[in-house]
């Protein structure tokens, strides 16, 4: 108790705290003996290949899905794409994993049930998307993580893409006698991207923080997995340090959000500022 | 006809856009093209495929819109917006459409037009706009060019600037102009040609002076009383009693018979278009055709 600086009061644990974190340091793992922070950097790039696997899922999925949605709202196929994507909301999460296993591990075989498979050095990365064993290690886990992300980009685009399809300057384009594949692909496209980039810039944060499940279930040895790990030990520093690293992380991804409006919208570049205006 | 310009006069809701719209083959669904023709040089648009169709917008017939507002992508620079429209229907590289580019901004008075080719639509008032848009009208030196009310969003004094700048570049670049307006100063300024239009259908065509100086048909004579400039001053203004009936629900015959004080059984008959006795080319859709202001 002593030498965890356990027997002061609460107010000057956390004076201490304060103190040592603002140096950088968030404490040591009582479990390990290690700093706190090395153990989830240690565990951070396996965390971060599933969830940009999955957000480039979502998006490269949902986005096309969600303009076909928003073009054709009427066909058959675009009312299934809008139905398939409310599964996508309202199916837990945990009991999709499960049965993508059930599915395709235990059932068809086709997939390893989990772990994260042979990584590979590249580029002094190391990474499990460099190796096949690795890439079809991800595929399930990724899968599972993307399915919400994606059923949000699916209902964005196309709300976006209905929204956008009567504007004048779409009409305008169209009177121009612009191709229709270049109507869609860059006057309707870049139009809607920005609430796209919003939320995707978001659900990325909630996506590496929040992989908690998806880990415990597929057993990948990620900064969630950790974090589970380190609650039922009570290995309080760790679960500090992660909260202070997501936390970082989240202002980190929404300064990028903001950034990447002003290359989507010339509207909101402050050094624009001089012209006309509306 | 080439180099002339045609006046589409009617209230809000009497069909002049949609009837712009119907010419590029650009109706919105659920609405769609009936039945009839569309000839453009002798040839019936409305056989062409999609692809002739898109190759004629914005090269042979090109549109001008009512809001400058809306019409141009908020989101792309002007220049990617003119070029694009270049390459549409010119095999040309990037640069040489961009040359074309400044050089139609130029010609429509904009002012340092290599400047203004790469900013975007928020930097540009709303007259500038419209000129951008009229630019992008032009570029491939259209045979036609409808134009949809594009002055009724913009204040008097560039209003008469755009009016008098899009019927001097018409007649360098000989063509010919469909005005849609419910202004009917704005037709008695530049139209050879006038059309009325009411609840969807012409009632009444013919030359400007024709028309606005003997009009055949009630409504273009109620039109034109309703002008304040025709009327000597203190006196009230003269109205057409009622609204325009909904198109969905048209009155049998005459559409116009509800609100026309001459109306009698006959119009309950749909009527023809009869010309004018003094002028053969001015025709009427009208059961009691005026003349001098009265029925004859």
């Amino acid at each position: 108790m002593k030498a965890l600086g356990l027997d002061r009061p609460i107010w000057d644990q956390y004076i201490i705290f304060l103190t040592n974190a603002l140096q950088g340091d968030v404490g040591r793992s009582f479990v390990f003996n290690t700093p706190a922070i090395d153990l989830i950097l240690l565990r951070l790039p396996a965390t971060l290949e599933l969830a940009i696997t999955a957000l480039i899922l979502a998006n490269v999925l949902g986005i096309p899905l969600g303009l076909y949605a928003g073009l054709k709202p009427e066909s058959v196929a675009g009312r299934s794409v809008m139905a398939g994507s409310i599964l996508g909301f309202s199916l837990p999460g945990f009991w999709v994993k499960v049965s993508l296993i059930m599915l395709f591990a235990v059932e068809l075989d086709w997939l390893p049930a989990g772990g994260r498979g042979e990584t590979a050095t590249f580029l002094g990365i190391t990474s499990s998307l460099f190796t096949v064993d690795g890439l079809r290690h991800i595929i399930l886990p990724a899968t599972g993580l993307s399915l919400f992300t994606m059923a949000l980009v699916i209902r964005l685009t196309s709300a976006g893409v209905r929204e956008t399809l009567p504007m004048d300057f779409i009409k305008f384009a169209r009177a121009k006698g612009l191709r229709e594949s270049r109507v869609i692909s860059v006057h309707v496209l870049k139009n809607i991207l920005i609430p796209i980039v919003t939320v995707v810039g978001l659900e990325f944060g909630g996506l590496v923080a929040f992989t908690v499940i998806t880990e415990s279930i597929f057993s990948w040895p990620g900064m969630g997995k950790l974090l589970i790990d380190s609650i039922n030990f009570l290995d309080r520093p760790v679960i500090v340090a992660y909260i202070v690293l997501v936390a970082t992380m989240f202002i980190g991804i929404n300064l990028v959000v903001d950034l990447v409006y002003a290359v989507l919208d010339p509207r909101v570049r402050l050094s624009d500022a001089g012209g006309a205006g509306t | 006809m080439r180099g002339k310009i045609l006046g589409l006069v009617g209230e809000s809701g009497s069909g002049k856009t949609v009837t712009g719209f119907s010419i590029l083959g650009l109706v919105e669904k659920p609405g769609r093209i009936e039945q009839g023709r569309i000839l453009f040089n002798g040839s019936d648009l409305r056989r062409a495929s999609p692809e002739e169709l898109r190759d004629i917008r914005g090269n042979r017939i090109s549109m001008i819109f009512q809001d400058p507002m809306m019409t141009l992508n908020p989101v792309l620079r002007i220049d990617t917006q003119m070029i694009e429209t270049i390459r549409a229907h010119k095999k040309i590289s990037y640069d040489d459409a961009r040359v074309l580019a400044r050089d139609a901004l130029g010609k429509v008075g904009i002012p340092s037009p290599d400047e203004r080719l790469a900013a975007y639509p928020h930097q540009f008032s709303g007259g500038m706009r419209q000129r951008v848009a009229i630019a992008i009208a032009l570029l491939h030196k259209p045979e036609l060019i409808i134009a949809d009310e594009p002055t009724t969003a913009l204040d008097v004094t560039i209003q008469a600037q755009i009016l008098s700048e899009v019927q001097k570049l018409c007649r360098e670049v000989g063509t010919a102009l469909i005005w849609v307006t419910h202004d009917l100063s704005v037709v008695a300024a530049i139209a050879d040609q006038i059309c009325v239009m009411y609840a969807g259908r012409i009632v009444e065509r013919g030359s400007t002076e024709s028309v606005l100086d003997g009009p055949s048909h009630p409504y273009t004579n109620g039109l034109i009383h309703s002008v304040p400039g025709n009327n000597r001053p203190g006196t009230p203004l003269q109205q057409i009693p009622g609204v325009m009936p909904s198109l969905l629900s048209l009155p049998v015959g005459c559409s116009f018979r509800q609100r026309c004080r001459y109306a009698d059984s006959m119009c309950m008959a749909e009527p023809e278009f009869n010309a004018v006795e003094t002028n053969r080319d001015h025709i009427a859709r009208c059961w009691h055709p005026l003349a001098e202001g009265r029925p004859a």
